[in-house]
């Protein structure tokens, strides 16, 4: 199949970009959509052209590692799929595709579609961990955790950090993100010493970042690649108000 | 050159405890005098890291992803062994052991597998601890499925996703040590040399991928966890941007490469459906437990199915070849990856293959969910009956999925001792990126083990007996080794640039892939290894002369992340054809045709094949030496593997 590709093209982070146009020719329609963009800069490469910049690397929905606004969504037309996992079958013979970054003040471009994320190590750096050192833990059958509870934080830990909830966001906000792993940690009996603290310091630290304010809206939820529910969120907020009240 | 392997003395139980008694300590107080470079922050650095900035020591952690959270570790799906013995099934420690040597038939180094087994029981425990939700049944506890390769149940999983909660769990520890100023974390970072200082590794050269910058960085000690090299092949179920970077370059700066030509061929992965193809997925082993897998007695109803003019839910049961049950009738479908990998080749090269290609088997589920109900195959698999949907917009509740063989993991890597360090001293090497535990051939779960084994619990003891022992000086960024490693650094960047030639990388990775998968993948001869060794210094040469790099150094370019990568490929590429060569016997996944058994399979042959080939850098357009370190089996006999 033939496609055009508008392309936002910046040659490096605080310079102006500007959307540019490919064609994408004879592209098998089996192929994954990334497979389509591989194309494209192979023969842009073998012309000595500067090739189209995107982030991928598991390229099967677990690494959190691509991620291209296309047409308007964060990963693109399909539900519960990240950029890689998309195929050209989602689209038809002729369409003009638009791909874009992320766009937030607190993922900053890097190059074309590739942004940096950092901002989401450095919340999880702020508390978004149990403190135990190598060595300290107790027999792993000590602690029986209840099926539901175990069910439920590994519904939120299967967060992939890509970031598409805040590329959704109108306000680029990472209640998502963030209410995931508070969830994660949260609905574990081994989380429970730093309960309180975690949850303040990973807000604190979201907001510092510059990730905006949730207005409930749930777009995060829509595109999610994992399915992460916004109960999630819902859970930050009480943590988050409780843990205010009582420390 | 002499290799020593460094095992301690004594009883096999005791080994791995007595030498951490007889390892020389470094004062808490002094810990924080010491640099201890890590590069990589999969399962094996992020855990080294982590662990080893809880012990006090001051730690430079670099990796090329864009957050350490995305290591390749993060994509494996299936679980994790260890050996608790929850089930009661009669596991232990020795069962463990005793199966991963054998596994891997009979070619790794008794006194780590042992070592391996042992810690396995601790790996679980800190995990729970870091909060990982493994799967638990009812009552609470942790629950198990069994994995190809063991007949008890010792695989510890989270869902589908068991790599990635294993990593999250390493990661946070690391953030935790990166919040607490112990790590400082380089992300987007390529290591692209090892500095020598006096024959000790005592730093690294690394480009920052966004600006260009090449910087050198000086420690006391330097930690590869670089993962595996399956992407030589071009198509793998690697991830895109492993590669052999670091291994490649530490062994150009002296250290030995082991067992190059062991790779394993995963038998369940989705079958290649054209040349664009990127990558291969794999479809989780586990799903052995439940699936069988099945060809068509009959070539010709193979034929029908491939033209699309039957479909496999209309053969019969007695027209259906469950070839994996039929010739091994004890484990069944749970027969080692090799064993399963080559058995598929075999009927497929029959002509009763099932993909369009002709190169696929079934995997079925119908009896499993006829047993248990599709709502308990749902909650066991469900995520990756998703994915085979959205690959291949088939499901594979309704029609059996269609599985093929792919390369998916490395037993080879940088040769190294008991304490995990290579040959060049002060450089250790964990995870896939060493060779030391899985032989010929890794067992299913065991890799995600051996990772977290090596860096939460071998490299935080055995790197403060290596620092407490040597009393080196400081070596400054002005010292000329790293001045030297520096300029190479630029100047191989400026050649790859400097080309300017007509085809893109990407041409030569998949010229090289294709040579390596039919002369050096599943099955290997001694005419078509020579052929390949022939034709990759022509595809070297093509490689420099019309390759083609655009754009510049100094900014983010993939391309010349793609290129520099795939020059160690090639360079790579030769050294295993050349082990494999050499290799005159087949073991594990390296399998000679000309050494078989009258039924087909692997014949070893321990009376001269029973070592360790570490190859040695002899500097370029050399043949490496090959060093030999024997194996010895004390505590387990060599017999011929048998699945039947
Ligand atoms: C699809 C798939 C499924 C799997 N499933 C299982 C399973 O169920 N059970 C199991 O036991 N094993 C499984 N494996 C194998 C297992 O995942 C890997 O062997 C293991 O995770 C490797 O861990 P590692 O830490 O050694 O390396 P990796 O996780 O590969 O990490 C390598 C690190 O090194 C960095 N790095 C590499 N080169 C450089 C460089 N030059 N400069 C800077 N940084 C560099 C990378 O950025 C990365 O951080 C699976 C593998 C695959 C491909
Ligand atoms: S490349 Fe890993 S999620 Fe898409």
């Amino acid at each position: 199949m033939n496609v055009t590709l508008r392309v936002w093209k910046q040659p490096a982070p605080n310079q102006p970009g500007r959307f540019e146009s490919y064609p994408a020719k004879d592209i098998p329609a089996e192929a994954s959509f990334l497979e389509m963009l591989d194309i494209v800069n192979n023969q842009l490469e073998s012309e000595g052209k500067e090739p189209i910049a995107f982030d991928s690397d598991c390229r099967e929905g677990i690494c959190g590692t691509c991620g291209i606004v296309i047409d308007g969504r964060p990963h693109g037309p399909g539900k519960a799929i990240t950029t890689c996992q998309l195929y050209m079958r989602a689209f038809n013979e002729g369409d003009t595709i638009t791909l874009e970054p992320w766009r937030a003040k607190a993922f900053p471009v890097l190059k074309d579609l590739v942004v940096d994320r950092a901002a989401f190590d450095r919340v999880i750096q702020a508390g978004g961990y149990i403190s135990i050192n190598t060595g300290n833990a107790c027999d792993a059958n000590a602690l029986p955790v209840a099926k539901l509870d175990s069910d439920r934080a590994m519904d939120a830990a299967a967060c992939i950090g890509c970031g598409a909830c805040v590329a959704a966001c109108k306000n680029a906000s990472a209640m998502l993100f963030v209410s995931a792993k508070v969830s994660h940690l949260a609905l574990l009996p081994q989380g429970q010493p730093e309960r309180r603290t975690r949850v303040v310091a990973m807000i604190e630290q979201m907001d510092k970042e510059g990730f905006g304010n949730c207005t409930n809206e749930s777009e995060c939820e829509a595109e999610c690649p994992k399915e992460i529910s916004v109960a999630n969120i819902a859970r930050l907020n009480r943590e988050f108000l409780l843990a205010k009240l009582l420390t | 050159m002499e290799l020593r392997s460094n095992v301690p003395d004594g009883p096999i139980e005791k080994k791995w405890d007595s030498h951490r008694f007889n390892l020389k300590l470094v004062n808490p107080a002094n810990k924080r005098k010491h640099t201890v470079i890590v590069v990589g922050t999969g399962l094996a650095g992020a855990s080294a890291a982590a662990s080893m900035a809880e012990l006090g020591y001051h730690v430079l952690n670099f990796t090329h992803n864009d957050s350490a959270r995305r290591a390749h570790s993060i994509a494996a799906q299936g679980g994790i062994n260890a050996a608790k013995n929850y089930q009661n099934d009669g596991d232990s420690v020795w069962r463990l052991f005793y199966d991963t040597v054998k596994g891997g038939d009979y070619r790794s180094r008794e006194a780590n597998v042992y070592r391996l087994a042992q810690v396995s029981a601790n790996i679980i425990d800190q995990c729970v601890a870091q909060g990982v939700p493994f799967a638990r049944e009812y009552g609470g506890l942790l629950s198990n499925r069994s994995f190809g390769g063991a007949q008890v149940s010792r695989t510890f999983y989270a869902r589908g996703q068991t790599g990635q909660q294993l990593l999250l769990g390493a990661y946070q520890a690391l953030m935790r040590q990166v919040h607490a100023k112990k790590v400082k974390l380089f992300t987007r970072h390529e290591m692209l040399d090892v500095i020598l200082v006096d024959g000790q590794a005592r730093g690294i050269v690394t480009r920052d991928m966004v600006s260009g910058k090449v910087e050198s960085w000086t420690a006391d000690a330097v930690v590869l966890a670089t993962g595996g090299y399956g992407n030589v092949f071009f198509l793998s179920t690697n991830a895109m941007n492993c590669n052999v970077t670091a291994a490649w370059r530490a062994h150009r700066r002296g250290a030995c490469f082991a067992n190059p030509c062991y790779t394993q061929i995963h038998p369940t992965c989705i079958p290649v459906k054209g040349e664009y193809q990127s990558k291969l997925t794999l479809m989780s082993e586990s799903l052995r437990n439940d699936g069988r897998v099945w060809v068509p007695k009959e070539k010709a109803v193979s034929e029908a199915i491939r033209k699309n003019q039957k479909s496999p839910n209309d053969v019969p049961d007695d027209g259906r070849d469950y070839f994996l049950e039929r010739r091994y009738p004890s484990f069944g479908n749970l027969v080692p990856r090799d064993v399963a990998s080559r058995n598929a080749k075999m009927v497929c090269d029959e002509g009763r293959g099932v993909a369009v290609s002709g190169l696929g088997v079934y995997l079925d589920f119908r009896d499993a969910i006829k047993r248990d109900g599709l709502d308990v195959i749902k909650e066991k698999y469900g995520n990756l009956f998703d994915m085979y949907h959205e690959i291949t917009n088939e499901s594979g509740y309704e029609r059996p999925m269609m599985i093929y063989p792919a390369v998916h993991y490395t037993m080879g890597g940088l040769w190294v001792d008991y304490n995990l360090m290579s040959n060049v001293p002060g450089l250790f090497v964990l995870g896939e990126a060493n060779f030391s535990d899985h032989g010929a051939n890794r067992l299913g779960a065991s890799a995600l083990m051996q990772g977290l084994a090596d860096g939460y619990f071998v490299i935080p003891y055995t790197i403060g007996g290596y620092l407490a022992s040597n009393k080196a000086a400081k070596v400054g960024n002005d010292h000329a080794a790293v001045k030297d490693a520096m300029a190479g650094v630029n100047a191989r960047v400026d050649k790859l640039l400097a080309a300017k030639g007509k085809r893109p990388v990407d041409h030569f990775h998949r010229e090289l892939g294709k040579m390596m998968w039919e002369k050096c993948g599943m099955a290997r001869n001694e005419a078509g290894l020579k052929e390949a060794l022939a034709e990759i210094p022509k595809l070297r040469e093509e490689f420099q002369r019309d390759v083609n790099v655009p754009g510049s150094a100094s900014s983010l370019n993939q391309a010349l992340e793609r290129a520099g990568r795939v020059a160690d490929f090639i360079d790579l590429g030769e050294l295993m054809v050349r082990d494999a060569l050499e290799r005159r016997e087949s073991c594990g996944g390296h399998f000679r045709e000309e050494s078989q058994t009258e039924e087909g399979e692997a014949k070893r042959d321990d009376e001269n094949f029973c070592h360790v080939a570490a190859w040695e850098w002899k500097g370029d357009g050399q043949a490496q030496t090959l060093h030999k370190e024997p194996l010895t089996f004390e505590n387990v006999k060599l017999t011929q593997r048998s699945y039947k």
